[in-house]
């Protein structure tokens, strides 16, 4: 069992433990249960024991000097999309397999600059492109509550590293609901920032205008502590706000009392499984009880949501992923001609998935269909960032279940792209509109985790934290790992 | 609407990717399962509506024209699969 | 039947920044291939371009110098296709909305003002550079040109000659050249032309198929590509055949096009706003300070030289068809010398000293002071004209100052009467001949005798004086 990363702060300020001593259990943890999870990719032992003995060595005389490190001595792992200077980064993809980053993501210098110690690189979906990570070219991850069953995605190895206790926090990345996904199918908590809170310099891009990097922890407090380490403008990002940080775990506790959250009504409709809408409504109960004001609210292009997703994502990542022709970096197949070079390199390179989604966003953009499918959506993202702005004069968070159904078994929904596509029904509206959302565990169906959603206003983070904060102490923080469940 | 098998072929001339023909009768209708889905936007009337390009309406994010150090050469082209007197080497770009 | 020739021009310009346009790399050539690169510009995953305030700013100031109109929100746009040279696979360049639109320059052609359009200018990030093995078997790739900021500057079909074309490429340049954007090298790749070259039936309205001309390297080869074009197309024509739409290539060794006979894949571009970058938006004191920056313009220096120097219309456009010219012409009459005088010297010994030493005027090895003062020199008789010239190429070859050469070479002039008085009966009595000539009535005899002087004086004897003195000692004779 691993502590939390307040509980961690707290030993480690005490003096009662050193920083090696909690790298080494992280290793340990691995290494007793990443057999039969597969959550990493790539564990970076040497790295992580020598950095965690440096912190050892440095800590008595040079931790007041060098100022506060919220996460020192802190391991934590990163999904395998974010950039680390000399260890390989391959987005779980062929095309990247022996890739070794010149440089590393500016939130790779924040959680160093904070005192965290990098153990490893997780498991995804290929380009962040699937809900399961079955796309991952590697390998499979298995969720730590029934590992029969995918542990979500894209970031299904960061959510399961956290869920089966192996590191006390991860980040992931979400472009239509990959962190808070994962977090609702293996029980922990997964909070997407607004768009511009957190430096994309560095995350190997899927849909540019939607990917935004956030945490996996076990506690909404955990949360807010990794977000102040993480958040800030950052000079290599155009699209990173100017806005000032902020302490995130500093109203946790004030309480809903006067807040309004709204019922998404599509939240309990005949596309959510009983058993999750059964969970949701006694989440709803759990927060009128703390205070909250229920507001029945709807958001009138939802329907439309996952079809508007499914064009401007592909149609971005159709572009960015032009660059791995097999030139520069990256898997060549060598041809005689450059056109054969490419596009073997490509075929070979990229999966299935990721295919299927170059192929849509190439078709999107091209002439003649432009103004038909990417135009279109562009302007329904318009009207569903409408919706969100009128919502928002009724409520002030927005609550749904964050997926319709528990986790899936492996290899159930490999075979109906669309069908695994309609599942992210609730978290791709956030994505649209730029929204901070976040995913809190709300119980269990049949021992599969089911996560509540919310979504605040652009830059409430602490809003939505604070309604977090209150469920989760209301229903009683519980580690809800069952006997046949890993990483006890 | 209809993806058939030639307009997959052409697109993934387009994008660069190497198609057998497996792959191609196996993508259309794929795609079409996912296009028709999305015909669903044709039905709402957007004219007077503006596309949205970013999350967050930023202007102006600019940079100080002064130099940053570039990489040493040897680490520009450590990850290169093929290199040459300094340079990237790649098959022959024929150009007519 | 006779045709009418329509050109356009496409011409791509590198600003002079320090830096690249989204990264901090150095806008520099000539270094080692692939020296200039950052993850960045190499298009490393994860990367993120970040916008050069100094690129905006050229492009800005170009666009306002060719009278264009500004767009103050400006976006930036992908333009996806595949080549080894263009690292993420996508160019970054503005699509439907140029920094300026529907500008002109104007050109003088036969006498005549004309003005030729301009439908837009944009900013854009240049490609790196490919050079092809000579065996045709593989291709090496230098990123240091990736993303160099660039302006594109397309023109409107308003061009009607190859002579004409050639006149808006120097016009264009000059203008480039006076706002200090870019430095316009077309053989070093700063300034790069494509030509579109279609003809029609006189009278027509409509235009012919045309042809891309690709690969000149400088404005004479523009010219020449252009003509040869108007001759094949017209052949073409006038035999009643088509002309292909295609891209054409000029071969400098035979002075003729070359069809570049590639497929024709039929580009599908698929433009996009990049989400990867911010709106731009140029306010109305960014345009005031970019307006501010834009100097006199040649075509209104050279009017004010007419005017206010009485310069012939040749000279006029001579001192202003470069800046560093007319600068230093310019500093020559801050520096007190007539402007008469300023320009024969510049347009004469000055530019012809640099012509035979292949230097531009900014590599000129006297200054404009260091000239001042020569021309002082002389129009205080102190040196002769002759001594002058003598004087200014020993300059140019030392690097002295003219009071320094002067000084060594004892170079004064004799300007003092009684000493040439005893000089010239000295000539006189050795003479007899000459005197006896002059007497007799021919006139010119008097120029053997101011030779004769300049010789007995080394070349020191200032001539006007020298004459009126002799033709004194004369008419005493006479009498």
């Amino acid at each position: 069992m691993m502590e939390t990363v307040k509980q961690i702060q707290e030993s480690l300020a005490k003096r009662e433990t050193k920083p090696s001593e909690w790298v080494a259990k992280a290793l340990q943890q691995i290494d007793a249960h990443d057999g039969q999870i597969g959550a990493f990719l790539t564990v970076d032992r040497e790295q992580a024991l020598a950095a965690a003995k440096r912190l050892d060595e440095t800590e008595t005389e040079q931790v007041e000097r060098s100022g506060p490190q919220p996460l020192f001595g802190i391991p934590y792992a990163l999904k395998d999309n974010i950039c680390t200077e000399g260890l390989r980064t391959t987005a779980a993809s062929r095309i990247l397999e022996n890739y070794i980053p010149p440089y590393s993501a500016t939130v790779l210098h924040r959680l160093e600059g904070a005192g965290g110690v990098l153990v490893g690189k997780t498991n995804m979906d290929e380009f962040a492109m699937g809900s399961s990570t079955e796309t991952s070219a590697f390998q499979v991850t298995h969720n730590p509550h029934r590992v029969g069953h995918v542990p979500g995605g894209s970031s299904g190895g960061s959510a399961a590293a956290v869920a089966a206790n192996m590191v006390p926090f991860a980040l992931g990345s979400d472009t239509g609901g990959s962190i808070r996904q994962p977090a609702a199918f293996c029980g922990v908590v997964g909070v997407k920032p607004t768009y511009g809170r957190v430096s994309r310099y560095g995350l190997i891009a899927f849909a540019s205008s939607l990917d935004q990097i956030g945490p996996f922890t076990q506690t909404v407090e955990d949360a807010a502590i990794v977000l102040n380490a993480i958040c800030g403008f950052d000079p290599l990002d155009s699209t990173s706000t100017q806005r000032k940080a902020e302490r995130f775990d500093e109203d946790l506790a004030a309480g809903v009392r006067g807040l309004r959250v709204g019922v998404l009504r599509h939240a309990v409709d005949g596309g959510v499984d009983a058993g999750v809408a059964a969970a949701f409504q006694k989440a709803m109960e759990v927060l009128k009880d703390a205070g909250a004001e229920l507001v029945e609210m709807d958001l009138p292009h939802l329907d439309y949501a996952v079809a508007t997703y499914y064009l401007l994502a592909p149609a971005e990542a159709s572009s960015n992923l032009a660059r791995y022709d097999g030139v520069r970096y990256g898997r060549r197949v060598e041809a005689a001609t450059l056109l054969d070079m490419y596009e073997k390199s490509r075929s070979e390179g990229f999966g299935r998935e990721v295919k299927r989604r170059i192929m849509i966003g190439t078709y999107a953009l091209s002439s003649g269909y432009y103004d038909a499918y990417y135009l279109r959506a562009q302007k329904m993202r318009t009207l569903i960032r409408q919706d969100f702005t009128e919502a928002f004069a009724t409520c002030d968070v927005i609550a749904s279940p964050t997926v319709p159904t528990p986790a899936f078994a492996i290899g159930e929904k490999v075979d109906n792209p669309l069908q695994m596509y309609l599942n992210d029904i609730f978290t791709i509206p956030a994505n649209l509109a730029g929204l901070p959302s976040i995913s809190v565990p709300c119980g269990a169906v049949d021992g599969l985790p089911v996560g509540l959603q919310l979504v605040g206003q652009a830059f409430a983070e602490k809003t939505l934290l604070r309604v977090a904060y209150a469920y989760e102490q209301m229903r009683g923080f519980e580690r809800s790992l069952g006997s046949e469940e890993v990483g006890q | 609407m209809d993806i058939t098998e030639d307009t997959v072929r052409q697109v993934a001339k387009l994008a660069r990717l190497a198609m057998t023909d497996e792959e191609v009768h196996a993508m259309a209708p794929e795609l079409n399962d996912i296009l028709s889905y999305a015909q669903q936007l044709q039905k709402v009337s957007l004219e007077d509506v503006e596309p949205t390009s970013h999350s967050q309406l930023l202007t102006n994010a600019l940079r100080v024209d002064s130099p940053k150090p570039s990489l040493a050469r040897e680490e520009a082209l450590r990850n290169a699969p093929d290199s040459d007197e300094g340079q990237i080497r790649v098959p022959a770009v024929l150009e007519g | 039947m006779n045709y009418e020739t329509v050109i356009g021009l496409e011409v791509h310009v590198e600003l002079k920044t320090k830096t690249k346009i989204f990264c901090g790399c150095r806008n520099a050539s000539g270094a080692e291939p692939n020296t200039h690169v950052c993850p960045v510009c190499l298009g490393h995953p994860g990367t993120l371009p970040v916008l050069n305030e100094e690129a905006v700013d050229l492009a800005l100031r170009a666009a306002l110098a060719l009278h264009c109109h500004i767009n103050q929100d400006n976006k930036f746009d992908r333009k996806n296709y595949f080549y080894p040279d263009l690292p993420k696979g996508y160019q970054i360049s503005q699509y439907d909305r140029p920094i300026g639109e529907h500008g002109y320059v104007t050109i003088e052609v036969g006498g005549v003002e004309k003005r030729i359009g301009i439908t837009r200018l944009h900013l854009e990030e240049d490609a790196g550079k490919s050079t092809h093995s000579i065996d045709g078997t593989h291709t090496l790739v230098d990123y240091n040109r990736t993303g160099v900021p660039l302006v594109e500057i397309v023109s409107e079909p308003d061009i009607r000659s190859p002579e004409e074309a050639r006149l808006y490429l120097e016009a264009l340049r000059s203008i480039l050249l006076y706002c200090r954007v870019s430095d316009c090298k077309m053989e070093e790749g700063s300034l790069r032309c494509d030509a579109n070259i279609s003809l029609r039936p006189l009278g027509s309205e409509t235009f012919g198929n045309k042809a891309e001309l690709k690969n000149m390297n400088s404005f004479r080869n523009v010219e020449r590509g252009l003509e040869h074009e108007v001759v094949r197309q017209t052949a073409v024509l006038s035999s009643g055949g088509t002309v292909v739409q295609e891209t054409r290539r000029f071969d400098e060794a035979t002075q003729t096009t070359l069809s570049m006979r590639s497929k024709e894949e039929a580009h599908d571009y698929r433009y996009f706003a990049d989400p990867d970058l911010v709106r731009v938006h140029i306010d109305d004191v960014w345009m005031e300070s970019a307006r501010a920056q834009i100097p006199e313009l040649p075509q209104a220096k050279m009017a004010r030289y007419r005017r206010d120097y009485e310069l012939s219309a040749y000279d006029a456009g001579v001192l202003t068809a470069e800046v560093e010219v007319a600068r230093y012409f310019e500093e020559l009459i801050a520096g007190g010398v007539p402007a008469k005088t300023a320009s024969n010297w510049v347009m004469g010994d000055l530019l012809a000293y640099l012509n035979s030493t292949h230097r531009t005027m900014d590599q000129s090895p006297v200054s404009p002071a260091q000239l001042a003062a020569l021309i002082g020199e002389i129009e205080s008789n102190r040196i002769s004209l002759k001594q002058g010239r003598e004087v200014f190429r020993l300059m140019a070859e030392s690097g002295k100052s003219a009071a320094a050469i002067i000084e060594e070479r004892g170079m004064v002039q004799l300007s003092d009467e009684s000493a040439l008085g005893s000089i010239l009966d000295e000539v006189l009595a050795n003479n007899p001949k000459s005197v006896e000539d002059y007497l007799g009535g021919k006139e010119k005899a008097l120029a053997a005798l101011v030779g004769q002087t300049m010789k007995a004086t080394k070349g020191q004897a200032n001539p006007g004086i020298v004459n009126k003195l002799l033709l004194e000692k004369l008419a005493g004779k006479k009498g």
